[in-house]
């Protein structure tokens, strides 16, 4: 399992050709309902990462939680300002934001990540026979004393307000518009 | 396997578009969805260290569970933000919510 | 399965009181919660009914029957009165909750270990054989106790502690190899020592009496709920800072307790310079608190933990991290502890409102009287003075001030500099003020000067009690000039009514009343003609209208000057400036003869303008018909009550609290208080470890002997200030209209600059925001308008400049300096002013250009480094 497997380079080629494109999708296109389009095969392209890397689970959550539901709530958005989906001018400065973009990448391939991580040393085969660990450990992790329980309780909390703080921030203009139309 | 620094170009360029997205977007939405990008790049990068440097503890794993729930967070409230600009000021692009000037 | 944990987690927190410290700040936390719940349920309730008519004007007589407070005619939305009631009732019992487990816990231990012997060291055990052969005198009858105490047994010096895993890190933590914890887990938790059961003495009972004083303060606030939940926050935060066992916990209360100050200060905000004090005060306290993060990372890189007890009672780590240099200034001998403490110092300086930062504490007397209680005596102050007493290990680090040859280290030098200079500085400004809440915002600050000056010359111990005894009186302080306030607000009310309802018949008299409290709030904004309540140059003859107040008050303000004996202020300073002493005597130190000259002046000026703050308010006559008709609105009302009772309370503390720490060779006295030894120095004692730098122990040291100089000293300046104070304005008490006899002694100028501060905030004005606004307005220029356009570009901004610069020259030659500076400071300001475009992907940019610059330098330094 140490030698370099064909097909999963092959697969990898695959979802980065997905996750990119979709993400290039995302920032390009004109009309956004598209890019939600995209923006789902980009996240699909990164479940797919989940699965090589040997977390089923997440790749699962990926699917549902951000492809069934955040991109969803992205569609309704774009629904729901839909007159304005289709702008004549897509970017500001894109020069410049081309150019940083560009820079940050180069800054991260050429300074951290080829110095640091781009060695030809194999893998150490423990690591790769290592029993990683399953969706039974998260769950148990997440509620345990020893674990994240804490993280856990104050995530969920966190979510709850902000669910709360949507509704809230969406509702009070509504309100307003109702007192100008009386 | 493949070699590590695959997964971590992928993050990195997955993570230059999202920071091109939100810079020059010029729909709020748009914007948006460039963050949840840049997330997905973190979450590339948790993973892959995880399963490359430490698979038998918990944390990269428990970390990105952690991440996705932030990110619906993030994503409800902004778009909540976004529809709430959009209906009193019938504009969804952010160089013109510019209430902040000084 | 996570709630069991946490239903186990209470079923075991009231028996076992090392859980039970959890339980301190969950009292004020859930009071916030609920409040905070109510709140939103009693909107959605109009949200869902529809009903818009909740808003009523602020000026309603449902709260405004007191004139207080003017919410100039805004409206306001109404609360009903049993939501206000349930808010107040939750309010308290969080704080009665807090306070009956926290004195559970400081009484619990006190009685489990005896204060005399407590939480002694078992130190052979913990730190091996050769740092306890020399132990001094006052340890080796504590030795034969070491064995009986430790609920827990690794944490010698503690009493009650816990910890949990907050989450693991999954990072090899331990970068030194010497802290004991190897695990990777970060861990928070709690613990009570000697030095924080002072506080969690003193810190709930400030709070009870500032709460209740709050019912009666407040009541007639359409806020009152808010401010309830607000201030139970605040005392969560106060709590949650004083029961951390790491850096990080302390951090998080120190920034809770920034956020909620910052929404305190301006819970007028109706009020133009209430919201700018909130500002100012936010600001000021962020600029000292980001150094102060600083040192924490720093802290944490260099050695793995920052948990106090790892650190601070483990000599090795100690020793490494004084030994290190550090990574800047490592050169000039600067040790990595140095920075550290002068990085943790700099926060403490805008905490403490420590002389370059000092300048919002002033301001932010603009919030409600018991929000001003609570930041200068309570909470927030002190929290900077306890970090570092907290910290004073790592502080003093490898020196020892009280070896026959002295050493500092390089912030202790700084904390005796900047503290005696504060304590002086602070003090010259106190005397000028006519405000009688600014005397007292300035004695804080010189007050907080004579701990930190303490601390500069190792005098801990005094530092530690200072800080008690100060937050007692100074909470009594503010609190009863806040009942003056009141009640001259209430005198202005009646001789409102009363030349209103001249005839007029009583409906007509309503309708007048609030317009004409419209119309003179608008004449306070613009004119500043309008009657000031908190002019102590109006009041006059108040003794007779308050007495309670005004006996209260007087115990606070002797306590203050520290009149010599019968008063907590004096047992303290006395403390200070006997020890200061005393290292300039046997060892001959220079800089602890600077901090005892200085802070016996800085005490003298205490105490005069102490006296002067007395006669103004209190004697004589009253100088205005509202001083003639003040008042808390009859004997047995709910609000003359509230007010008064916390102030009852806390005088018995001001003057009593000292008795707990009288020398034990102080004659007489020492007998009656201190039959066996100085309480309070022989418990705060053990809160530190042992440490031997040259031989010599360098904080377990006793109590200098009685000297007479010192307290003579002690008797002068506090005497000698208070018959000065006197003199001046007591013998012979101002007429109305008669100006400050101050102003004779030291001149026009010399008062008027001490009046506005020195023109510290002009000068800061000056020399901070605006070149701030000139900067950004040339960074931006160049980022934007240098990428995006061409070169040419770029050259016609930077000929742009030169061409402003040089008009602004030529105009400030030709039409000299009146004209040209104020004209050429509003164009940088108005073209300064685009720089904040509000545009958040402009700003964004920006942050992306920052972060290039800076991943570039990592990548040439540190990035090489790990690939090789």
């Amino acid at each position: 399992m140490n030698d370099i497997n064909i097909f999963l380079i092959l697969a990898w080629v695959v979802f980065t050709i997905i996750t990119l494109g979709g993400a290039l999708g995302v920032v390009t296109t004109r009309n956004l309902f598209r890019g939600t389009i995209w923006l789902m095969v980009s996240l699909f392209g990164v479940a797919g990462y989940y699965v090589l890397l040997e977390a089923p689970f997440l790749a699962a959550v990926q699917v549902l939680v951000y492809i069934g539901a955040i991109a969803i709530l992205f569609t309704f958005a774009v629904m729901l300002t839909r007159s304005l989906t289709q702008l004549t001018d897509r970017y500001n400065r894109p020069i410049a934001n081309v150019v940083g973009a560009v820079l940050l990448f180069v800054l991260l391939m050429v300074g951290v990540i080829l110095p640091i991580w781009f060695t030809n040393e194999p893998v150490d085969p423990a690591i790769i026979n290592a029993q990683v660990q399953d969706t039974r450990d998260l769950g148990e992790a997440l509620v345990s004393k020893d674990g994240f329980v804490i993280p856990f309780e104050v995530v969920s909390l966190l979510l709850t307000a902000a669910m709360i703080g949507a509704i809230v921030i969406a509702r009070e203009v509504e309100e307003d518009e109702k007192g100008k139309r009386a | 396997m493949i070699p590590l620094w695959l997964y971590l170009m992928v993050s990195a360029a997955l993570f230059s578009i999202g920071t091109f997205g939100v810079l020059s977007r010029r729909n709020g939405v748009a914007v948006l969805m460039s963050v949840e990008l840049m997330l997905n790049a973190v979450n590339i990068n948790l993973i892959a260290f995880w399963r490359y440097l430490t698979p038998t503890e918990i944390n990269g794993f428990a970390f990105t569970a952690f991440v996705v729930v932030i990110a619906a967070a993030e994503a409800a409230v902004g778009l909540a933000i976004i529809i709430s600009v959009y209906r009193s000021r019938r504009s969804v692009i952010p160089e013109e919510a510019d209430m902040l000037r000084g | 399965m996570g709630l069991d944990v946490i239903f186990d987690f209470l079923g075991q927190a009231f028996t076992d009181r090392n859980l039970m410290l959890w339980l301190i700040p969950l009292g004020p936390l859930s009071a916030f919660v609920l409040i905070s719940f109510i709140t939103l349920i009693l909107w959605l309730v109009r949200q869902v009914t529809g009903t818009q008519e909740n808003m009523i004007p602020a000026s309603d007589h449902h709260y405004n029957d007191h004139h207080h407070p003017d919410y100039g005619g805004m409206e306001v939305p109404y609360q009903p009165d049993w939501f206000r009631v349930t808010a107040v009732v939750i309010g308290m019992a969080g704080i009665i909750w807090a306070l009956i487990i926290s004195w559970t816990l400081v009484f619990g231990a006190l009685n489990d270990f005896g204060a005399g012997t407590f939480g002694s060291l078992d130190s052979a055990a913990y730190y091996g054989d050769d740092s306890h052969s020399e132990g001094d005198e006052s340890h080796s009858e504590d030795e034969a106790h070491g064995d009986d105490h430790g609920s827990s047994a690794d944490c010698a010096p503690c009493v009650y502690s816990d910890e949990i895993t907050w989450m693991s890190i999954g990072a090899e933590g331990d970068t030194t190899g010497v802290v004991p914890d190897e695990s990777t887990d970060y861990e928070i938790g709690v613990l009570l020592d000697p030095l924080n059961i002072t506080l969690l003495f003193m810190v709930p009972i400030a709070m009870l009496g500032i709460f209740t004083y709050s019912i009666g303060y407040m009541a007639h606030d359409a806020r009152q709920a808010k401010f309830f939940a607000l201030i139970s926050l605040f005392a969560t935060a106060m709590f949650v800072l004083t029961i951390a066992d790491n850096l990080m916990m302390l951090f998080v209360g120190w920034e809770i307790m920034g956020f909620c100050s910052y929404s305190l200060i301006g819970f007028w905000y109706e009020k133009r310079s209430a919201y700018k004090a909130a500002i100012k005060a936010f600001t000021v306290t962020r600029v000292a608190d980001v150094v102060m993060l600083l040192g924490i990372v720093y802290l944490w890189n260099i050695a793995g933990t920052l948990n106090f007890r790892d650190i601070l009672y483990n000599p090795e780590v100690l020793q490494m991290i004084g030994s290190t240099p550090a990574i800047i200034f490592g050169g000039f001998g600067m040790s990595a502890a140095g920075l550290i403490g002068v990085f943790l110092l700099i926060g403490t300086v805008g905490k403490s409102a420590q002389f370059p930062l000092h300048v919002w504490l002033p301001d932010a007397m603009e919030g409600p009287t018991p929000v001003s209680a609570m930041i200068h005596a309570a909470a927030m102050v002190s929290a900077g003075v306890y970090a570092i007493i907290r910290m004073y290990p790592l502080f003093v680090a490898l020196t020892n001030p009280h070896a026959s040859d002295p050493t500092f280290s390089a912030p202790l030098i700084i904390m005796a500099v900047v503290g005696s200079f504060t304590a002086l500085f602070a003090a010259t400004m106190g005397v000028a003020q006519r405000d009688v809440k600014a005397v007292l915002a300035y004695s804080t600050i010189s007050q907080l000067g004579f701990m930190v000056a303490a601390l500069g010359v190792g005098a801990y111990i005094a530092a530690t009690f200072h800080l008690i005894t100060h937050a007692f009186f100074k909470a009594l302080l503010f609190m009863a000039s806040g009942a003056v306030i009141h009640a001259m607000e209430h005198g202005e009310h009646h001789v409102h009514e009363h030349h209103a309802a001249h005839g007029h018949d009583d409906h007509a008299h309503d309708e007048h009343h609030d317009e004409h409290g419209h119309d003179e709030h608008h004449a306070d904004d613009e004119h500043g003609v309008h009657f000031d309540p908190q002019d102590m140059f109006n009041m006059g003859g108040l003794n007779k209208r308050i007495p309670v107040t005004f006996w209260t008050f007087l115990a606070g303000g002797f306590s203050l000057a520290g009149f010599p004996l019968i008063t907590a202020g004096f047992w303290s300073k006395d403390e200070i400036l006997a020890e200061s002493w005393f290292g300039f005597v046997a060892h001959g130190s220079g800089l602890h003869a600077m901090v005892f000259f200085v802070l016996a002046l800085a005490a003298f000026l205490t105490a005069f303008y102490t006296m002067r703050q007395i006669a103004l308010t209190f004697l004589g006559e009253p100088r205005t018909e509202e001083a003639e008709h003040a008042g808390l609105g009859g004997q047995y009302n709910i609000v003359s009550i509230t007010m008064q009772a916390p102030l009852i309370l806390l005088a018995v503390f001001a003057l009593g609290a000292g008795f707990i720490g009288v020398p034990d060779d102080f004659p007489i006295f020492g007998a009656i208080f201190s039959p066996e030894h100085n309480y309070f120095h022989h418990l705060v004692i053990y809160a530190l470890p042992f440490m031997e730098n040259g031989g010599s122990e360098v904080f377990h040291v006793d109590a200098p002997a009685f000297n007479i100089i010192p307290v003579a000293v002690s008797f002068i300046v506090a005497l000698g200030g208070l018959w000065l104070g006197w003199k001046m304005y007591g013998e012979k008490p101002l007429e109305a209209g008669e100006e400050d006899p101050l102003i004779k002694y030291l001149g026009e100028p010399i008062y008027t600059a001490l009046q506005n501060r020195y023109y510290m905030d002009d000068l800061y004005d000056l020399i901070f925001v605006r070149p701030a606004q000139w900067i950004s307005r040339g960074v931006i220029t160049l980022l934007d308008k240098g990428i995006i356009d061409t070169v040419l570009h770029t050259l016609g901004f930077v000929f742009t400049v030169i061409g402003d610069f040089i008009k602004v020259m030529n105009k400030w030659l030709i039409d000299g300096v009146g004209d040209g500076v104020p004209k050429g400071i509003w164009d940088f300001g108005g073209w300064a002013r685009q720089a904040q475009n509000g545009r958040i992907q402009f700003y964004l940019l920006i942050v992306l250009a920052a972060v290039l610059v800076i991943g570039v330098i990592f990548a040439i330094t540190t990035g090489a480094v790990l690939a090789s």
